[in-house]
């Protein structure tokens, strides 16, 4: 099949997903996961432009010492509106719902999720709860935070805290059941010769993902129920007026919140694992390590709340032991990064966009896991706390990991989902542009954080200012970066070449079939009798014990 | 430990230094690490850049490798958790001769007290060459004492006292911060510490204007709100002796020993049914919106006061609920042995 | 293995389209409920360890407020549920025997134990309108705000006099001030009683338009020994949703009370 699409120009299929029906109702009323990928990438594209509005202003509002341009209300609901938006409409959602439900059935040789009508109602819950939020944002908006803690946002701010706690309960809703379908397809829906060592890592990390989505999301719901429900009828579990203990809504808050962060990187892990292979024309090093390694992040994700609230009044003792397991996640982390760079080992390695934004990835989240082992060492977090280091630390985790993932995944699968390629040129370009944009916007805060800067500031003392001017004139180049995709992906739409089924010769079911896909992903159900990443022939591989 | 690099906040505290150190370990392990994974990336892309006649060269994996990098990474997060919890432990406990100052936070300021009944807003005056322990509250909601300087921080709740130390090493003013996001001036909530020699420090305390000591306040609300009627040093009162009663263990009706500390007084006071002395009844009752948080430190003040002129417990009343040091182990193997189960009873 | 076969080549009507067959159809659903009662767990698993949290901060509150609901009902209340879970399970016993009318009959029933049950649990809520138990609004003012009891306070009142008077049964002597105080923080097991019995109910709630749809397609005949996983899903659920009354009813009714309370 790869030999026919170098030899003859590719053409799209006849017949496939996006051309078996037409008209907005095939669109609202379908139950195909791809179409569905689709809608949610439409949608948390929105979400992720507008929480890019909210940073943008916030950057804005910091070149100056002085809190001028805003005033500290409008501030305070600036960054609170921009950290909703970004971890409950973008980051959680982001691959999981777009580039998973789009890939991941087809990955197993399946026709569909296990439970389209249930993948549906989480779009529509999904997108329930943004435009309600949004409703809220724009009727007043909040400004808590969005961690939301007690009694600040029980008991003190006049602002739609309770509306906004309902958004995200309904956000939640939804990942729960996309972690749901996934589970459920991953354990019922693989393809005959598909075992568990022969998934693709990209399966593997979403399986991970899922599990924490429904085992943590239902704890956040109940927490912001309670904290609405004090907030309405003042009913005290919280608020230490009432009765309540404030510390309480951290543990339960950063029960959900800390394993949301792995929901948020897993998943990027996964991409990263699928990119490193195909452009280095390699089987992946230690293929059993790298899969685990995401079901103990997973685990380990549920036991380390806590060092969240090393300076939160919590008992020396038990700060160590959350210490001591915070300590453990950074092993598999680790485990992940090492075996990805051996991959590239004695590969043949093409800097396609893909590939670059992978390449990014590695190096921003070594040195946002780094970081995350520095805030998990007792004596460094009470300085560097709530912080702009943490700020720094997080970004590099979400931003350099998180979204450089996803807009590897984004390129990588584009020709998958359209049939069309994106052009090259300026791809390469963004890729690099983000690189350097981020370094700079984040690289400054990592600084700021050290000197004392606290988070959360609308004003601040003017030395701090060098530092903030810079990482806001990074924060414009990463502006630009972020908007050169939406123009060239949609350009790409009508004018990028035909890509062919397997423009990468990459291996996996996904390449196997049509690009775009048919409606029910295969004309035949593909049987699986190999590993994945089958690179090279079976002869050449090295076994080293 | 001390050093001034660029790039980090003046080291004014005999924490500073230790922090400082701990951290650059950290740094240079993070820019190794982070250097040996982009080199070893930049390497690889050039030197097996894919060129027309040469394949990949698959290799599976290799079990020894895998345990080296879960091994290695694995010793260095231990070292830097147990020197974390170290340096944790240190800057977590204050030393026991250190100057007690009082602080309470509000949305938007930070209120001092100092023993000799001085009282400063957003500014904190402390001496050098002196441990200082602050003791903090809040009044509303969350906040945090942040001193970029000292490398000290506490988040500060409501209901409950917590404290933060410090030795300042070098005269000069210094940030303090509010770090914990309170609502809308949360970045106006800032003052400043001010460290002085101790001669100046001592010049400034008699400069300042006082009512009279925390403990003489306390005393005065003491009398005023009529604890005196029941909390008195005689066998008839109705309720506990309070002299020598601080940092002494308590026994409470259901059998369990508590450490009279600030936060028991604190909730003896506002919430009396929370924890009743043994011998008594639940009569007291409660003093919630009456005292403000000063009070209540004063009061606390002049109970820790009391404790100092009266070292011995005197009367008989209160044998039987006031216990010495020596005693607490028998207790508490009595309470394992006999068939009485007592609530684990954790102080909040 | 003949049967199987046969199963997957005719096409039962129910078959949907992303499955090969209807074993697969039915391993799929099962193992999605499960997982979907596994987010139920620790849903009303972060209530329960907050409840416990609270109750050892404040027992003496815990003991009095528990004492003060109607441990008779919520036993009855017990009872209506086990008895739901038979009728559920005999529901679909008979949807894999294919009796249709037994089917009706016994998810009927079922759902008339589910509206005993959320009767009685009404007439609860009632009785604690009534009393002036319900929480909320100024937790120093006492129980407040809803109907007629901001005035006089009633509910706090009658706590307190219970406290009291228990105290003086075992021989001590509680005074007034303390007796109201602990009352006012009864406030928080109100809070959680009701926070957890109403999402207990809001459930059943759930559950009884589950009922009401698998008794429309009951009477439609859809169910038989080919295909009767809805009915299996909807047994899961209700008994799910019976389980956590199990935990209910001894946390909130049982383990705080007063010994010999009525």
């Amino acid at each position: 099949m790869s030999t026919a699409t170098t030899a003859i120009k590719p053409v799209m299929p006849a017949r496939h997903y996006l051309n078996d029906n037409y008209g907005i109702r095939s669109w609202l009323l379908t139950k195909d996961h791809k179409r569905i990928a689709v809608l949610y990438l439409v949608s948390i594209t929105f979400f992720f432009f507008m929480g890019g509005l909210f940073a943008a202003l916030i950057r804005l509002e910091l070149l100056t010492p002085a809190g001028d341009l805003f005033t500290s209300d409008t501030y305070n609901k600036l960054f609170s509106m921009h950290g909703i938006n970004m971890v409950f409409f973008f980051l959680v959602p982001s691959i999981p719902a777009t580039l998973g439900n789009f890939v991941l059935p087809i990955m197993l040789g399946a026709k569909d999720l296990a439970f389209p009508k249930i993948n549906l109602l989480s779009w529509y819950i999904y997108i329930f709860a943004g435009f309600f939020s949004l409703a809220v944002m724009v009727s007043g908006g909040v400004d808590t935070g969005w961690t939301f803690y007690t009694p600040l946002s029980s008991g003190f701010l006049r602002t739609h805290v309770a509306l906004m706690a309902v958004g995200i309960i309904f956000a939640g809703f939804s990942s729960i059941f996309t972690g749901l379908n996934f589970i459920v397809t991953v354990h019922r829906m693989r393809a005959p010769g598909l075992t568990w060592g022969r998934l693709p890592l990209f399966v593997w990390s979403n399986y991970a993902t899922s599990l924490i989505m429904v085992l943590a999301t239902p704890v956040l719901a109940i927490t912001l129920i309670l904290l609405a429900m004090e907030r309405t009828f003042h009913i005290g579990v919280f608020d230490p007026r009432y009765g309540g203990d404030p510390v309480l809504f951290q543990h339960m808050f950063w029960f959900y919140s800390h394993p949301a962060v792995y929901i948020m990187i897993l998943p990027g892990m996964g991409v990263i694992s699928e990119l490193v292979t195909c452009f280095s024309r390699k089987r992946v090093f230690g293929y059993s390590f790298v899969a685990f390694s995401s079901i103990a992040i997973a685990v380990f994700g549920f036991l380390v709340w806590a060092h969240h609230m090393f300076v939160a009044g919590i008992s020396q003792y038990s700060a160590m032991v959350f210490s001591l397991l915070s300590m453990a996640v950074a092993i598999p982390s680790a485990v992940k990064i090492f075996n990805w760079t051996a991959t590239m080992y004695k590969g043949s390695i093409s800097l396609d966009t893909p590939m670059l934004y992978a390449l990014g990835f590695m190096g921003l989240f070594t040195i946002g896991g780094l970081t995350g082992v520095m805030l998990a060492a007792l004596g460094m977090d009470v300085h560097i706390h709530d912080t702009y280091f943490v700020i720094a630390h997080f970004h590099y985790v979400m931003v350099g990991g998180m979204v450089s993932a996803y807009l590897g995944g984004l390129h990588f699968w584009w020709p998958k989902i359209t049939g069309r390629m994106y052009p090259e040129a300026p791809a390469k370009l963004a890729a690099i542009i983000t690189f350097i944009g981020f370094n700079l916007t984040f690289f400054p805060q990592f600084i700021l954080g050290y000197l004392g800067m606290p988070r959360r500031y609308h004003a601040y003392p003017p030395e701090f200012q060098v530092l903030n001017v810079l990482s806001s004139a990074g924060a414009s180049v990463l502006a630009v970066a972020f908007l050169m995709p939406a123009i060239y992906f949609l350009w790409s739409l009508k004018y990028g070449p035909i890509a062919g089924d397997n423009p990468w010769k990459a291996t996996g079911l996904e390449w196997e079939t049509s690009s775009p896909p048919p409606t029910h992903n295969f004309h035949e159900v593909p049987v699986v009798t190999t590993d994945p990443y089958h690179y090279g022939s079976d002869q050449e591989v090295t076994v080293v014990h | 430990m001390h050093f001034n690099l660029p790039l980090f906040p003046e080291q004014a505290s005999t924490l500073a230094g230790q922090v400082d150190a701990f951290y650059l370990f950290l740094v240079l392990i993070t820019t190794f690490f982070s250097l040996l994974i982009a080199l070893l990336i930049l390497f690889f892309i050039i030197k097996y850049r894919r060129r027309p006649d040469q394949e990949a060269e698959q290799i599976h994996g290799s079990t020894l490798l895998e345990i080296v990098w879960t091994v290695i990474p694995l010793g260095i997060t231990l070292c830097i958790f147990v020197w974390g919890a170290v340096l944790y432990y240190k800057i977590e406990n204050p030393p026991t001769n250190a100057l007690e100052i009082y602080g309470v936070g509000k949305q938007w300021m930070w209120k001092f007290q100092h023993p000799g009944g001085q009282r400063e807003i957003n500014t904190l005056h402390v001496p050098t060459g002196r441990p200082v322990k602050v003791t903090l509250i809040s009044q509303d909601v969350i906040h945090d004492f942040f001193v970029p300087a000292f490398r000290v921080k506490q988040d500060v709740l409501p209901n409950r006292y917590v404290y933060s130390w410090f030795e300042a090493t070098t005269p000069g003013s210094y940030h303090l911060f509010c770090s914990q996001y309170c609502g809308t001036n949360h970045s106006a909530m800032v003052g400043q510490v001010i460290a002085m020699k101790p001669e100046d420090y001592t010049e400034w305390l008699a400069s300042g204007k006082a009512e009279g000591s925390l403990s003489s306040m306390g005393e005065k609300l003491f009398q005023e709100f009529g604890c005196t009627t029941c909390h008195r040093p005689d066998s008839g009162a109705r309720g506990p002796n309070l002299q020598g009663l601080y940092g002494r263990p308590v026994r409470l009706t259901d059998n369990r020993v508590v450490v009279a500390d600030d936060n028991y007084i604190r909730e003896s006071i506002l919430n009396p049914n929370a924890k009743i002395v043994q011998g008594f009844q639940p009569i007291m009752p409660t003093f919630q919106g009456v005292v403000s948080e000063e009070g209540l430190i004063q009061i606390t003040e002049y109970i820790k006061h009391m404790g100092l002129q009266e070292s011995e417990p005197i009367n008989n009343r209160t044998t039987p609920t006031q216990l010495r040091d020596n005693e607490v182990p028998m207790i508490q193997q009595e309470l394992q042995q006999g068939g009485q189960p007592a609530p684990s009873g954790k102080k909040p | 293995m003949s049967t199987s076969q046969t199963t997957t080549t005719d096409h039962h009507p129910a078959l949907v389209h992303q499955f090969d067959s209807m074993e697969q159809q039915k391993a799929a659903s099962t193992f999605g409920m499960w997982v979907f009662l596994l987010t139920e767990i620790m849903m009303f698993g972060g209530l329960f360890a907050a409840y416990l949290i609270y109750r050892i901060k404040y027992y003496p509150a815990f003991v009095a407020g528990s004492t003060s609901i109607s441990v008779s009902w919520g036993f009855a209340n017990t009872l209506v549920l086990i008895a739901s879970s038979l009728t559920m399970a005999m529901a679909v016993w008979a949807a894999q025997k294919g009796k249709r009318s037994y089917q009706i009959w016994f998810i009927l029933g079922t759902m008339i134990l589910g509206s005993v049950f959320l009767g009685i649990k009404a007439k609860e809520y009632y009785d604690k309108w009534d009393e002036c138990h319900v929480p909320g609004h100024v937790i120093g003012k006492g129980f407040n705000a809803w109907g007629g009891c901001s005035v006089q306070n009633p509910g706090l009142g009658n706590i307190a006099d219970e406290i009291q008077k228990h105290a003086h049964d075992s021989g001590t002597i509680v005074p007034e001030a303390s007796a109201i105080q602990t009352a006012k923080q009864t406030e928080i097991f109100f809070s959680f009683y009701f926070l957890m019995t109403g999402l207990h109910a809001f459930h059943m709630i759930i559950g009884m338009g589950l009922m009401t749809w698998l008794l429309l397609r009951a009477r439609r005949g859809e169910f038989g020994p080919a295909y009767y996983t809805p009915v299996e899903l909807g047994g899961l659920y209700w008994h799910f949703v019976d389980i956590v009354w199990i935990y209910l009813f001894p946390l909130l009714y049982l383990i705080s009370r007063h010994k010999g309370a009525a």
